[in-house]
């Protein structure tokens, strides 16, 4: 070697191990929303009344309209991975396209049930929450936690589906080398995941 | 493995050399993960200064039951910020980020990370954590007093800047989780050929196994830490006793993370004390499997005994002996380490350079911590142990005299290599006395202490305890001296000392055959390994 | 490209579609059930139908059917890991 190259590393992608990566990152986050799925299980069982009182009161049509928006949203994001595959950049801009906008519904969604529960002094330190038993306090102190940490990990999800879906219009992301994408699809299907118990541990509590 | 040294080529330039960019910019943009380490090391070092001059001051308060210099809020941020600082910017990712980054990837023959962009974020959200946290003790209604565990419901009640320190914490969390998933990439992913897992060094898989725990524990603590932000703005309730919430519960999500923690401090300093042990013994490590699983099974078992620091919390007797079954268990890998180090040692040609003389140390210090961790792991006695002195005591003696020690016989080992300077031995010899001696006298005090039952975190004593503290605070300053003397003598060799050879200490895994220091992309040519690492004496060995 | 051929499975749009009509039909079950018959009962859906809707968004949607048996494992782990945590917790919980 005579000289050192001028730019610093040689790009090399490791296909297999930035999935690895992502994996391992899934791992964290389950992690993170298991300290509050720990948090859950163990107030239920102290309060096993009162958080079936509390779920009576949070609006299941929306929580089961969300979970379908959801699922819906994490099969366009498989199929966008598959079309790739395939070749198909059409298809797959379609179906990036079709999930943010499912996200923004679920999105929208969490927004009108939200202010409807504020509306009606249920929040942390709102007047009607505060005169509900603690269990109930409890319970819309995790509901409140665990869905507004779950709408963040959707806005962030937006961003990168944005982020990737631009990649695809320029190229950036082909049928040979898709691996940015299909770590925005796992990122993306975690979240659904999530939402998957967030349904029955909240809204189907009662 | 030894077929691929090549000297010190008239062509090689040093990764201190390369690169497009000038001056600060050559480091805070940089992505070589060597350079990456030595940020960490350049923040590190300072951070522990500043520590450093709070547990003096500390220790100054405590000379005097009549005169107080300090008045006891302050005395609660001063222990507060020692350990926060301590814990989460020094010890905890220490050795990890330092040499783990500098070292790792050239241990198995890589020429960087799996993910160097993602190297450098993580250094970035270290320095924002950093900066957060301290900018935490100037903004709001006062610094942050209720101690490093930021215990519920105090820490709701509080009024003291709470959520921005806890927030800060949060983002070093986040750097130590991006730390730990570059490194279990980069040791599936990058390794050399020949480099199976059975030939790597000990050092990368002690670094490896901390890598999981950095990756499944760290999460727990970050969303914990974000309930005490929520809790502190919109009062969820989770945590708070008025509302139902129950402040054990909070013990049990902290220690979740902070018991595996302790091990994501003491693995990669006994990954390097593997290291320089052969090294300075000449003879190949003793027992390579049992130490490599021991690793592994220290992160495994650790992460299961969190509750043997809430034994006088109101936990369930259920709970309480099985925690305590467990610590008594956990011990177990730990002595397996210890004792093939001591047998590795056994019948070497043992020479106590500086290197060698910090990683005995580690090796007697920690066996005191491990030691007395057992008595306290033990139900009954913990009752009159628990928050005193003692405590403190024994974990100074574990991540002071186990980490602390690791990392300064690490930093011994590696320097020259890291900078390609040699430093003063003899003054590096010499720094040991003060720190060995004010030591034990400064923690070994704080046991006797404790067990006469001065309570922790008090800002003031009882005349029967003013003897021990003053000893203590002796022994404090003495180790202070210790301190600069060893840095001083670093930052003197960084500017003037002689160059280092490629390998001043006889070494023998991957990083002793490239110069100097190492040139950019670590090696010329991705070397090929046959054999198992740390064989000195190719003639003898099978 | 050098790793094209380890580049991931492909996972036909028949098979995604499937697995996405199944996760609608075990929700719909799921909902049925926990508003229309006894607690235990619901219970026992809950823990049984969302693992298994969660396991089919891993499967299939996540390709972990087509990955190393070694991501497999982690993944079990992880999951083991969490229950671990959450079992011990109970240990004091349960016995106060």
């Amino acid at each position: 070697m005579s000289t050192a190259p001028a730019h610093a590393h040689p790009v090399h992608k490791d296909y297999q191990g930035a999935k690895f990566g992502m994996w391992l990152f899934l791992f964290t986050e389950i992690l993170l929303f298991g300290g509050l799925f720990l948090l859950y299980s163990i107030y239920r069982s102290m309060y096993p009344i009162d958080f079936h009182n509390g779920g009576k009161h949070l609006n299941v049509i929306i929580g089961v309209a969300n979970t379908v928006i959801l699922l819906t949203s994490s099969l366009t994001v498989a199929v966008a991975i598959t079309a790739i595959q395939k070749g198909n950049k059409k298809l797959t801009l379609a179906c990036l396209g079709v999930t943010i906008v499912f996200a923004l519904m679920f999105l929208a969604n969490k927004y009108i049930e939200w202010s409807a529960e504020i509306r009606h002094g249920i929040y942390p330190n709102g007047p009607e929450l505060l005169k509900m038993p603690n269990g109930e306090k409890i319970f819309y102190g995790l509901y409140y936690s665990m869905t507004g940490l779950h709408g963040l990990h959707v806005l962030a999800g937006i961003i990168a589906l944005l982020i990737t879906l631009d990649f695809v219009r320029r190229d950036k992301i082909t049928g040979t080398d898709f691996n940015k994408l299909e770590n925005v699809g796992l990122y993306w299907h975690l979240v659904d995941v999530i939402w998957i118990f967030l349904l029955p541990l909240l809204y189907l509590a009662a | 493995m030894n077929t691929l040294a090549h000297g010190e080529a008239s062509s090689y330039r040093s990764f201190l050399e390369s690169g497009d960019r000038k001056g600060i910019l050559a480091w805070i943009l940089s992505t070589d993960h060597k350079r990456i380490g030595i940020l960490y090391l350049a923040c590190m070092v300072s951070l522990f200064f500043v520590a450093v001059i709070i547990g003096v001051l500390m220790r100054i308060e405590q000379l005097s039951t009549s005169h107080h210099i300090f008045p006891p809020a302050i005395y609660n941020a001063f222990f507060t910020v020692h350990g926060v600082i301590m814990i989460f910017m020094f010890v905890l990712p220490g050795a990890s980020a330092v040499f783990g980054n500098f070292f790792l990837p050239i241990m198995i023959g890589a020429r960087d990370v799996s993910f160097p962009r993602l190297n450098l974020m993580s250094w970035y959200f270290f320095i924002v954590g950093a900066l957060v946290v301290i900018a935490s003790l100037f903004t709001g209604d006062g610094p942050p007093d209720a101690g490093w565990t930021f215990y519920v419901p105090f820490s709701l009640r509080t009024g003291t800047n709470i959520p921005l320190g806890v927030f800060g914490v949060f983002l070093l969390g986040f750097s130590s989780i991006l730390t730990g998933i570059n490194f279990i990439t980069t040791v599936h992913r990058m390794r050399a050929p020949g480099m199976t897992w059975h030939h790597m060094p000990l050092f990368v898989w002690a670094t490896y196994a901390t890598a999981w725990v950095q990756v499944l524990a760290t999460p727990i603590i970050g969303v914990t830490l974000l309930l005490v932000i929520a809790e502190r703005i919109f009062g969820i309730g989770v945590f708070d006793p008025a509302k139902g919430g129950d402040p054990v519960l909070y013990q049990h999500l902290f220690w979740i993370y902070s018991h595996p923690a302790v091990y994501i401090m003491i693995l990669p300093a006994m990954g390097a004390i593997t290291e320089v042990i052969p090294t300075f013994a000449h003879r190949t490590i003793f027992g390579y499997r049992a130490i490599a699983y021991s690793s592994i099974g220290i992160a495994g078992l650790g992460s299961l005994v969190w509750g043997h620091h809430m034994f006088t919390s109101g936990m369930g007797n259920a709970a309480n002996l099985m925690f305590s079954l467990f610590t008594f268990l956990v011990a177990v890998p730990s002595a397996i380490k210890v004792f093939n180090w001591t047998a590795t040692l056994y019948k070497g040609s043992i020479e106590v350079k500086p290197p060698m003389l910090f990683a005995l140390t580690f090796v007697f210090l920690f066996s005191i911590g491990g030691l007395t961790g057992l008595i306290q792991g033990a139900l009954n006695v913990n009752v009159h142990l628990h928050d005193t002195y003692w405590i403190v005591g024994h974990f100074h003696y574990v991540m002071f005299g186990g980490t602390g020690m690791g990392f300064f016989a690490a930093l011994l080992h590696w320097f020259p290599k890291m900078f390609g300077k040699m430093y003063n031995e003899r003054v590096a010899a010499i720094s040991w006395f003060p720190i060995f001696i004010g030591f034990n006298m400064l923690y070994g005090g704080m046991l006797v202490l404790g067990y006469l039952g001065m309570p922790r975190r008090y800002y003031t004593h009882l005349p029967q305890y003013s003897t021990g503290h003053l000893i203590a605070s002796i022994g404090g300053f003495i180790m202070a001296i210790g301190l600069v003397l060893f840095f001083a003598n670093l930052v003197v060799a960084l500017f003037k000392g002689k160059k280092a050879e490629s390998n001043p200490w006889g070494g023998v895994t991957l990083e002793w055959h490239t110069p100097s220091p190492p040139p950019l992309e670590n090696f010329e040519e991705i070397p090929v390994i046959k054999d198992r690492p740390y064989i000195f004496n190719p003639e003898t060995a099978q | 490209m050098e790793h094209a051929e380890e580049q991931g499975h492909v996972v036909p749009y028949r098979t995604l579609v499937k697995v996405w009509l199944l996760l609608l039909i075990l929700t719909a079950v799921l909902v049925f059930v926990s508003t229309a018959f006894h607690e235990a009962l619901s219970v026992a859906a809950l823990l049984t139908l969302t693992p298994l809707k969660a396991g089919l968004v891993f499967f299939y949607f996540m390709h972990l059917k087509y990955e190393r048996p070694f991501l497999k494992a982690m993944v079990f782990m992880v999951l083991g890991v969490l229950i671990l945590f959450i079992g011990l917790t109970f240990l004091d919980i349960s016995y106060r």
